[in-house]
């Protein structure tokens, strides 16, 4: 029986950790590619939560169903914020970047502040209850859809990169600034594609969270730290590595709150996050900076 | 010693420091209870500010956790004042190398397994969460109950426990203020100063000048981390209750960094002037959003980010540098 009840909350927090790896995934491509680490992630997150939240309560939209609209939706803000805001800082220190993200996070959260109040939102499905047995795991139905619909948006987006004329192109921005400059390539137009395609894989994630926890406007900062943590621990600017980290941090931190107290599972993944850093800084797939 | 402390300030800067401190020195008997509080807070991050500054602007190496520095100084003076009522003074004694370690521990590992830039950043964070999470647990302090300092109705101050009214704090928090600044400035003119302004600009250009780099920037994480955990101190005293998810809150750790991003990084001054715009700026919005009867959860921090965005946009160097060459006060060499 024990066994049971860990193997049940291991693939419980496999789930939950592809969809975290899909958040990640958006950040990693775009510090892959633009080099800025993008410190307003979760906050766009809980804006998609949130517009999931709208169109289910007032229009009974299923958020499995409006991801790709959301996904839409977050991919303009990207952009805009790419082109309107972040180019002019491409070439600017760190500390100069991190300031205006956080700027555009403190935006962020309070205008949700402002619209939905403090108390948390959450979104009754008609299968919010139902589950799937397999053999003795039995798994949250929602989890199951979540995870099922971050490993699509996950591959359509490895598709994009590997397979399409723009995909590829922007992997060459990413590989030499300079020569895709020379071959003509116009890399502030790539650049904000780029953030607006890591802003709708974190749409596409925010929408399917909903349907696993209850979201507030102060998640924003929390789940922004995570996609750090998940990007380090798989590696920055990989995109395997991206949803390697997530299913790698879901699992620790469901494991860590059955074993100890709830309360206490990020701290394993701060002290995964910790020992990463100090022993492959380059992140577990990633590749080593000369 | 003095001559560092007097040489390359051009006399118009020595009158408006003069009067600039003069005007804080009688400050208090002018204005009202709550405007004295605005200033201790003003102080209070000009204070932690200049000592942020250190690490980020003078060596370069950008920590987005100071809280950790702030939480373990507060926590370590509190716990032996509450506990052995041991008195702030000699708790700093405690205090201090506690941060000191805690930041030599951190230094160490980004240093020695070269943990740079970006990475270093997240890592400074992850410390400072990993203490957060870590104290929630602790029941020595509290946990995630809160902490607490006795309180009493003090009718007479008591400088040795720092127990009194806001106004011995103020002079406390000024006195710290005008300490960091003197050092900061002599620091900046010493031998070291100059080696970590070469390791900020080019850390491989330093190395090849034969500068240990590796040990400057050590001192720099722990000469920060020792100032910051003094302001920890004061925060325990001054405030009588710790919440791990406030001290050590990312939040905190960001808030401290602002005034010397706004300011002006690097720069002696910027950690004060910044300290004063976004909290003097902060409490203004509060005041017109409560006159104008617009007084929602959230509304004030929108404007505050709005201004923090125009002025990274527009003054990317910050606003002292940019002061300095409108009011001709550049140094002279």
């Amino acid at each position: 029986m024990p066994v049971d009840i860990y193997l049940n909350v291991a693939v419980s927090g496999l789930l939950t950790g592809l969809v975290y790896g899909l958040m990640a995934l958006g950040l990693s491509v775009i510090f892959g590619v633009v080099r800025v680490v993008n410190f307003a992630h979760g906050e766009m997150m809980t804006i998609a939560m949130y517009l999931a939240i709208v169109l289910f309560s007032a229009f009974k939209l299923d958020p499995l169903v409006m991801m790709v609209p959301i996904a839409g939706v977050l991919f303009a803000l990207g952009y805009v914020m790419q082109a309107g805001l972040i180019n002019p800082f491409v070439d600017r220190p760190e500390h100069s970047q991190f300031m205006l993200l956080v700027a555009v996070a403190i935006i962020m959260v309070n205008v949700l502040l402002l619209l939905f109040g403090p108390d948390a939102r959450s979104v009754q499905t008609s299968y919010a209850f139902d589950s799937f047995a397999f053999g003795r795991i039995i798994v949250d139905a929602t989890k199951v859809y979540a995870a099922g619909a971050a490993i699509v948006v996950s591959a359509a987006l490895f598709a994009f990169f590997k397979f399409s004329h723009v995909g590829k192109a922007i992997r060459a921005c990413a590989d030499n600034y300079t020569g895709a400059l020379v071959v003509g390539l116009d890399v502030k137009q790539l650049y904000a594609l780029t953030f607006g395609l890591g802003a709708a894989c974190v749409g596409a994630a925010g929408s399917m969270l909903v349907l696993i926890i209850d979201v507030t406007p102060p998640l924003g900062p929390q789940y922004t730290l995570l996609a750090f943590v998940i990007v380090i621990v798989g590696g920055l600017g990989s995109m395997p590595g991206a949803l390697l980290g997530g299913v790698l941090i879901g699992m620790t931190e469901a494991l860590a709150g059955l074993l100890f107290t709830p309360s206490a599972k990020s701290m394993f993944a701060f002290a995964i996050l910790v020992l990463v850093l100090l022993f492959r800084p380059q992140g577990i797939m990633g590749k080593r900076a000369s | 010693m003095i001559s560092r402390l007097t040489q390359g300030v051009p006399k118009r800067g020595w009158i408006l420091l003069a009067m600039l401190l003069i005007a804080l020195l009688v400050a208090p008997r002018f204005v009202n209870d709550y405007l004295l509080t605005v200033l201790i807070l003003i102080l209070y991050f000009a204070y932690t500010g200049q000592a942020w500054n250190i690490m980020m602007g003078f060596a370069g190496q950008l920590s987005l956790g100071h809280a950790i520095y702030v939480g373990l100084g507060a926590y370590t003076a509190a716990a032996l004042y509450v506990h052995f009522g041991v008195g702030p003074w000699i708790g700093l004694l405690a205090a201090v190398p506690v941060a000191m370690a805690c930041g030599a521990i951190i230094g160490f590992l980004a240093f020695r397994f070269g943990v740079a830039g970006v990475y270093f950043a997240i890592l400074t964070i992850a410390f400072a969460e990993f203490a957060r999470i870590g104290f929630d647990h602790i029941r020595y302090t509290g946990g995630s109950a809160g902490f607490f300092l006795p309180v009493a109705q003090y009718t007479t101050n008591d400088l040795w426990n720092l127990r009194g009214k806001p106004v011995m704090f103020y002079y406390v928090i000024l006195a710290l203020t005008v300490a960091a600044f003197m050092f900061c400035h002599v620091l900046l003119r010493s031998r070291i100063g100059y080696f970590w302004l070469a390791i900020r600009e080019d850390e491989e250009a330093a190395r090849a000048l034969g500068i240990d780099t590796f040990r400057y920037k050590m001192i720099a994480v722990v000469i920060s981390a020792g100032m910051t955990a003094v302001a920890g101190v004061f925060f325990a005293f001054y405030y009588n209750n710790l919440f791990p998810e406030q001290v050590f809150h990312i939040s905190r750790s960001i808030e401290l960094i602002l005034a010397p991003i706004i300011g002006g990084i690097g720069t002696l001054f910027g950690p004060i002037l910044g300290a004063f715009l976004l909290t003097g700026l902060s409490e203004a919005v509060t005041e017109v959003l409560h006159a104008i009867g617009f007084d929602f959860p959230g509304a004030k921090q929108v404007f505050y980010g709005i201004c923090l965005l125009i002025v990274v946009v527009a003054l990317p160097d910050g606003i002292w540098p940019w002061l300095v060459r409108r009011l001709g006060l550049e140094r002279r060499p």
